[in-house]
């Protein structure tokens, strides 16, 4: 009998299907990957487990956990399972604890209840167990509330109080989605040492295939709450039986059609992009990059003579950002923290360059000062002739016009009360002369166009549109103006993985185009390795290592260069690293 | 934590030499001399301008701010034109009335409003929490005049358990002076808990909703015990803030109550005085309103940092 048995379990919530007859089953000991995009029904099956469900949720099929009947368990029968059988990790560490109780309460609190055990001795357990997930008593005594740590300090306190209590099932919704790749590496193999020590079974959710080809011994790929494909994840992963798989599979480490033919070291450790494209030919992705590879032939090496030649668009020299310290009394501040330290680079008419780096690592701040949103608190900032950090705001208009910014979040980057045409129109109010109604309409129509819409999504409101649509929304109103320059924070890392390939094709179609140079902020270096000719690596505040894109990320010198490198999700590592695994075994 | 109370406190003294300037230049440019009002339309022009002298109207306006000013801070806060009695003897003879009744109907609106809203919040959307936010509703919408009215027509003439008015005093016994009370303390606590009910379960559902509610019935705690340890403490920084603003308006506010009440509270005070130009009462009571608003404003600050540790260290 295996730990976790799932066969043709439906769920609905009011009338609408969630999950359409998923069979899965997980053994004791063993790992298992569920990979999905949004929507597909992979937390859905996690929260069902927990029978955790939102109000009016309809369940059938069977669920049997170490014997026991899951869908109809009492409440009570549950609440003994939850937390001491089974214990649960989430995507979100910034929000899964409660800010007003210390970590050592939340951490005691399932031990207390699940256990009867005193106070004293919860805490005791509480204690060695924080210390066992890399939080030791010394630095980070059970005081602490959830704000004095960072992200990946919270989620070793979330996967404290998951694993306290030794379950026999751990299920983690994304645990390192929200981290930066360092410490995703960090969390993951935390998560393995766990799962080896205490023979937990783990059921693994992610979008991101290449996390779990890493860490699963088997693998259910879903979609439409259905399960497309499963087995064990080297074979799955190999064979590409099911066309979805295969376009996960290119999507993870997709690079856009019209940059292939230019730089050949980006393509180093991918999949062949022909057999790729054909195996998913008949999905909508593919259509697009066949679309924009008629309308663009590869203009190879035309690029890099164009980029020498051309005088730099964005100059930042020296620049340095500090904030001044906490206040900590009426006439006390502390030490003021340096976020950007004398940081100097160029950007050339077209390039494309990627500013890498972990999270807090300053390259936000720095975007948001070349952006002029903030200024140095020293050095100098020059974009197009512009000195931005001594302008006023009056003065900016012209370089803002010239340059333009696409946010992390499709969601919350729109006013949901305003039609298309409002929003994508927002910027034109940066040109010198006020276009009358029907040019608007007529630039609105054209950047719609130029973005794979339509110009009559003009009179639509957001919600009616999907992420990825979301996202090219957002990336026409960053080209109305017809910019030089785009700044582009993490702008793919919302998207789910087949959708991020579309967005990220629209980049580099647009940058052939219309010859617009980008700055990609990012932590994802699948992201800078697709469509970006040279690299920037930011540690404390500082470009440590800067270069060709290829050349930096196949070889890097510093050691925050490696660090991001060797913990990089790879799916073809890590399908390698699995069959040396096996073969060592066998 | 003591810098955090500290900072309080002066900010809390900045706001009140700032009130005192505002409230002062806006009493000097209303219209009306409160000496011409004093002595009537008949007084002759030397009768007003000696009256004006001896009130001190023709000093300089700094010297008779500071002068002012200077009185509050020791307690005097000058004579009023029309009681020709100390202001602060008014205040405090309404104050013995008006206290009671606001610290009466904010207790009164918390034990009623916190656990009607809790109880809406652990049953949304059903019939329990449709029941309990539709009487809130009509808790707000019934004007409380009306409901005074139908109080006293049940509980002192009907029942006749209660006065339907008039204050009797200390002096013959709390007892008498909180029973007559307790029917204006209902009156005004009624629309006081209806917000107040409504705010503890929308601000209970928004917590509801984080993530770590998630986190702990993960755990395997039952809902009831999420809902007490986990949500309800994070859930009380939109009500005391609430609570706060309530007292401030509970003070003052009540003038229509107090009217239908016949109670000498501090509402009517000030209303007579605007009516007669008494500018110097209506400076003193605006000065101990806005003083108390202060106050309850820090304690309230106090309250929040007690219920949030993130708090506590961004002083």
């Amino acid at each position: 009998m295996s730990l976790l048995e799932i066969e043709k379990l439906t769920l609905s919530i009011g009338n609408l299907p969630i999950l359409e007859g998923i069979d899965l089953a997980l053994e004791k000991g063993e790992v298992m990957g569920v990979v999905g995009e949004s929507g597909s029904g992979k937390s859905m099956t996690a929260l069902t487990l927990m029978q955790l469900l939102p109000y009016g949720a309809k369940t059938g099929g069977r669920l049997s956990f170490d014997g026991k009947d899951i869908l109809h368990a009492t409440e009570a029968e549950m609440l003994a399972l939850r937390g001491d059988d089974i214990g649960m990790v989430f995507q979100e560490p910034m929000t899964a604890l409660n800010p007003v109780k210390t970590i050592g309460e939340q951490v005691a609190e399932g031990i207390r209840w699940h256990t009867k055990a005193s106070r004293a001795d919860a805490e005791a357990r509480a204690a060695r167990m924080l210390d066992r997930v890399g939080l030791p008593q010394s630095k980070f005594p059970l005081t602490r509330y959830p704000h004095q740590l960072s992200g990946g300090q919270r989620q070793r306190v979330v996967i404290a109080i998951a694993c306290a209590l030794k379950p026999k099932l751990l299920v983690a919704d994304e645990p390192t989605t929200a981290l930066d790749v360092v410490l995703q590496k960090q969390i993951l193999d935390l998560l393995r040492d766990l799962v080896d020590e205490q023979g937990m079974g783990l059921l693994l959710i992610s979008h991101d295939l290449a996390v779990v080809a890493e860490m699963a011994d088997r693998i259910t790929i879903m979609r439409y709450g259905k399960v497309i494909d499963s087995g064990e994840t080297s074979a799955v992963l190999k064979a590409k039986a099911h066309p979805y798989t295969a376009q996960l599979a290119e999507a993870s480490a997709h690079v856009p059609v019209n940059r292939r033919s230019i730089s050949p070291s980006v393509l180093t450790g991918n999949i062949e992009p022909a057999t790729a494209a054909q195996s998913s030919s008949n999905l909508e992705h593919s259509a697009a990059a066949q679309a924009a590879k008629e309308r663009l032939p590869a203009k190879a090496g035309s690029r890099t003579k164009r980029d020498a030649t051309l005088p730099p668009l964005l100059t930042v020299q020296s620049v340095t950002r500090d904030y001044a310290g906490r206040r900590t009394g009426l006439f006390s501040r502390e030490k003021s923290f340096r976020a950007v330290d004398d940081v100097s680079f160029t950007v050339r008419s077209g390039q494309s360059v990627a500013l890498v780096g972990r999270s807090g690592c300053g390259k936000s701040t720095l975007a948001r000062m070349i952006l002029a949103l903030d200024r140095p608190s020293s050095g100098s900032i020059t974009f197009d002739g512009h000195r931005l950090e001594t302008s006023r705001d009056a003065d900016l208009r012209d370089a803002r016009r010239n340059m333009q910014v696409v946010f992390q979040d499709p969601y919350g980057s729109f006013n949901p009360r305003h039609r298309v045409e409002r929003l994508i129109a927002e910027p034109l109010h940066l040109l010198q002369t006020k276009p009358s109604r029907d040019e608007r309409r007529d630039m609105v129509g054209k950047a719609l166009d130029q973005v794979g819409l339509s110009p009559a999504d003009m009179d639509k409101y957001p919600h009616e549109f999907s992420g990825g649509q979301r996202q090219r929304l957002s990336i026409a109103r960053a080209i109305i103006t017809r910019p030089k320059l785009i700044v582009a924070d993490e702008p793919v890392s919302a998207l789910d993985v087949s959708i991020r390939a579309q967005v990220l094709d629209l980049f580099a179609e647009l940058n052939e185009r219309l010859g617009v140079a980008y700055l990609f902020i990012t932590h994802d270096l699948t992201v800078a390795r697709a469509i970006t000719d040279d690299v920037m690596v930011m540690h404390d505040g500082r470009i440590v290592e800067s270069g060709e894109t290829g050349a930096i990320l196949d070889h890097p010198q510093s050691d925050a260069a490696k660090a991001l490198v060797a913990a990089a999700p790879d799916l073809n590592r890590a399908l390698a690293a699995r069959a040396g695994r096996i073969s060592a075994v066998r | 934590m003591t810098g955090y109370i500290l900072n309080r406190i002066l900010i809390g003294f900045a706001t009140l030499l700032l009130a005192s300037i505002v409230v002062f230049g806006v009493m000097e440019v209303l219209p009306g001399d409160p000496a011409q009002i004093m002595l009537g339309m008949s007084g002759s022009p030397e009768a007003l301008a000696s009256l004006r002298t001896q009130m001190g109207l023709d000093e300089p306006l700094l010297w008779r701010y500071l002068h002012w000013a200077g009185g509050l801070l020791m307690g005097d806060f000058g004579r009023s034109y029309t009681y020709s009695s100390p202001v602060a003897d008014l205040i405090r003879e309404r104050l013995i009335v008006s206290l009671p009744l606001a610290l009466m109907s904010l207790v009164l609106s918390t034990i009623i409003a916190l656990p009607v809203g809790i109880f809406a919040a652990a049953r949304r959307g059903r019939l329990p929490d449709t029941l309990s936010m539709g009487t809130a509703q009509l808790g707000i919408a019934i004007p409380n005049f009306w409901f005074a009215l139908l109080l006293i027509y049940l509980f002192a003439v009907w029942l006749q358990w209660l006065p339907a008015g008039g204050f009797p005093g200390w002096s013959g016994g709390i007892w008498n002076g909180i029973k007559s009370l307790i029917l204006p303390a209902i009156a005004l606590a009624l629309p006081q808990a209806a917000i107040l009910a409504r705010v503890t379960r929308s601000a209970l559902l928004d917590v509801l909703g984080e993530d770590y509610i998630r986190t702990a019935r993960a755990k395997g705690l039952p809902r009831g015990r999420v809902l007490r340890r986990h949500a309800l403490r994070n859930a009380m920084i939109p009500v005391l803030t609430i609570l706060g603003l309530q007292f401030a308006f509970l003070l003052a506010g009540t003038i229509i109550i107090e009217n239908v009440f016949y109670l000498p509270g501090l509402g009517r005070l000030i209303f007579q005085a605007i009516t007669q130009r008494d500018l110097i009462v209506v400076e003193g009571v605006v000065m101990l309103l806005v003083a108390s608003v202060i106050v309850v404003n820090i304690l309230v600050d106090l309250a929040y940092a007690v219920v949030d540790p993130r708090l506590r260290e961004s002083a």
